[in-house]
């Protein structure tokens, strides 16, 4: 699957859409692949503070946990009920239906273009 | 990277979108699209895998059956022609050199099949042992691939496997037929005049298959399986789904169950030390001895919601660290957490009620028997 060029990547594998002050964020089809089918995400609770590159969720496939990271200083605003309830959206369609959680960015860091985040990756 | 060691199917498994993993040092299927479709399709139909990273020693001549008598912890001189037997290999200290399954294939011939990741401990140790015993130890797992076909449908899919056929020699057999065949049992077949040696074992708790045959027509038979089992589901199956099924299933993985520190009491495998038997065997001083009253013991975990128990996670009553878990997983079948663990005998009964740190957060779990899956009979 190919990285959508209108999101923004971090190098621990989230990718952001953002808009305005806001941002949502999910996982790349790349690290879901890389975890393998998705049974159990862990996310932080509306209104929870974050600070980048720390974690603030779990996303656990039947092989592994992966660490979801705050790609960004802010605050959750959101968080997708839907992928609490069927992981699955994870791989299905990882940067549409499978998104994570949404914050209000405070300071939002240096990301990764969809180019970038391609060669990062080797895919 | 590179002195990795590629299966003889590799190039089917690429060409089937195959991810992959490093195991014992192979490149092997991980996953070739989902992890659980690929175990429901075991459970529910069919599924195939390639195990040729499996190590397959012969054992030939005259004592061959006395040898291994002596070098395993079962009694391998008593297998009637074609029958197979799960088996340990100890050390003198009564611990687990590896796990095998060793078939008699023959008068004066043995084939004993080990973990890829032992292979050469395995080799070397069976080796070491023929001093003074009349026999040949050879490893062919370089020449040997492995098939594993397993679920409800698996006897049907190899029975319209186009190409493969039973061999004259098992109109001999008392079971002379797929369908006849017990499990852990084996047939002599062929597949385009190469010999295949088809026994009724696994690793997924379903009925199934396991076939051994040269690794250069292996391509071909595999190709012949997908093909007949087409009509009844068949899918590619990686080895992630081989451990959720083997996990539900309660059998034990060398490295996490069974380890150079467990005795095989400790695993609930007393049995496979044929303690019985005549004459000495390496490791029978030491099985002699009970178990320390205090020495771990395996169990059977259940957790409630959908976070999983994974190896290496401790155990906890209330402060105390009462253990550590071997493997867990999410059961694909059963929807809830399942786990393997080494506890203290205090805390092994079934029922009793042990905290998991998953992460820094104390779960309860619960003892439970052992397999946490048994599939229905017909």
């Amino acid at each position: 699957m190919s990285n959508p060029a209108d999101l923004q990547y971090t190098e621990e594998h989230e990718w952001l859409r953002v808009e305005g002050d806001s941002a949502v964020v999910g996982i790349t089809a790349y690290a879901a692949e890389k975890l393998g089918d998705i049974v159990y995400v862990d996310l932080p609770k509306v209104g929870a503070t974050v600070k980048a590159g720390t974690v603030v969720g779990e996303i656990e496939s039947t092989k592994s946990v992966g660490e979801l990271y705050a790609p960004a200083d802010g605050t959750v605003t959101a968080v997708n009920d839907a992928v609490v309830s069927a992981p699955e959206l994870v791989n299905s369609d990882p940067f549409g239906e499978g998104w994570l959680i949404k914050i209000d960015v405070a300071t939002l860091p240096q990301l990764l273009n969809a180019d970038q985040y391609t060669a990062l990756t080797g895919e | 990277m590179s002195d990795a060691r590629y299966s003889p199917l590799h190039d089917l498994h690429v060409q089937l979108g195959a991810s992959f993993t490093d195991f014992a040092g192979w490149q092997m299927p991980v996953r070739y699209d989902s992890d659980l479709a690929e175990h429901h399709a075991v459970r529910e139909r069919v599924g195939m895998f390639d195990i040729s990273h499996m190590a397959e020693i012969s054992v030939t001549g005259p004592q061959a059956g006395e040898f291994l008598d002596f070098a395993v912890a079962g009694k391998m001189s008593a297998l009637a022609l074609g029958q197979a037997k799960y088996t340990l290999l100890l050390t003198e200290a009564g611990t687990v050199i590896d796990d095998l399954i060793i078939y008699r294939l023959g008068e004066e011939h043995w084939l004993v099949v080990a973990n890829a990741g032992n292979r050469f401990a395995a080799l070397d140790a069976l080796t070491a042992r023929t001093q003074g015993f009349s026999v040949d130890v050879i490893d062919q797992s370089d020449e040997t691939a492995m098939i594993a076909v397993q679920g409800p449908r698996a006897r049907a899919v190899l029975e319209s496997t186009v190409g493969l056929q039973l061999a004259p020699a098992a109109a001999d057999r008392t079971e002379s037929t797929l369908a006849e065949l017990k499990y852990y049992s084996t047939l002599p077949a062929l597949f385009l005049s190469h010999p295949v040696l088809i026994a009724r074992t696994g690793y997924t708790g379903e009925d199934g298959f396991e076939l051994y045959i040269d690794a250069t027509v292996a391509a071909q038979l595999w190709t012949a399986i997908a093909e007949a089992g087409e009509a009844h589901g068949i899918v590619p199956c990686g080895l992630a789904c081989r451990d959720t099924l083997r996990l539900e299933a309660g059998m034990p993985l060398y490295g996490h169950e069974l380890t150079l520190d467990i005795r095989p009491a400790q695993a609930g495998l007393g049995k496979v030390v044929a303690l019985s038997k005549e004459g000495d065997f390496v490791g029978r001083r030491a099985s002699e001895v009970e178990l320390a009253v205090d020495a771990p013991v395996l169990v059977g975990l259940v957790g409630e919601g959908k976070r999983a128990a994974r190896a290496d996670y401790e155990l906890f009553a209330g402060d105390e660290s009462v253990g550590v878990v071997t493997s867990g997983a999410l059961s694909p079948t059963l929807g809830y957490p399942i786990a393997l663990a080494y506890v203290h005998p205090a805390h092994s009964a079934v029922g009793h009620v042990i905290d998991v740190d998953v992460r820094g957060t104390r779960i309860p779990f619960t003892v439970s028997p052992l397999p946490f899956y048994r599939r229905k009979k017909d």
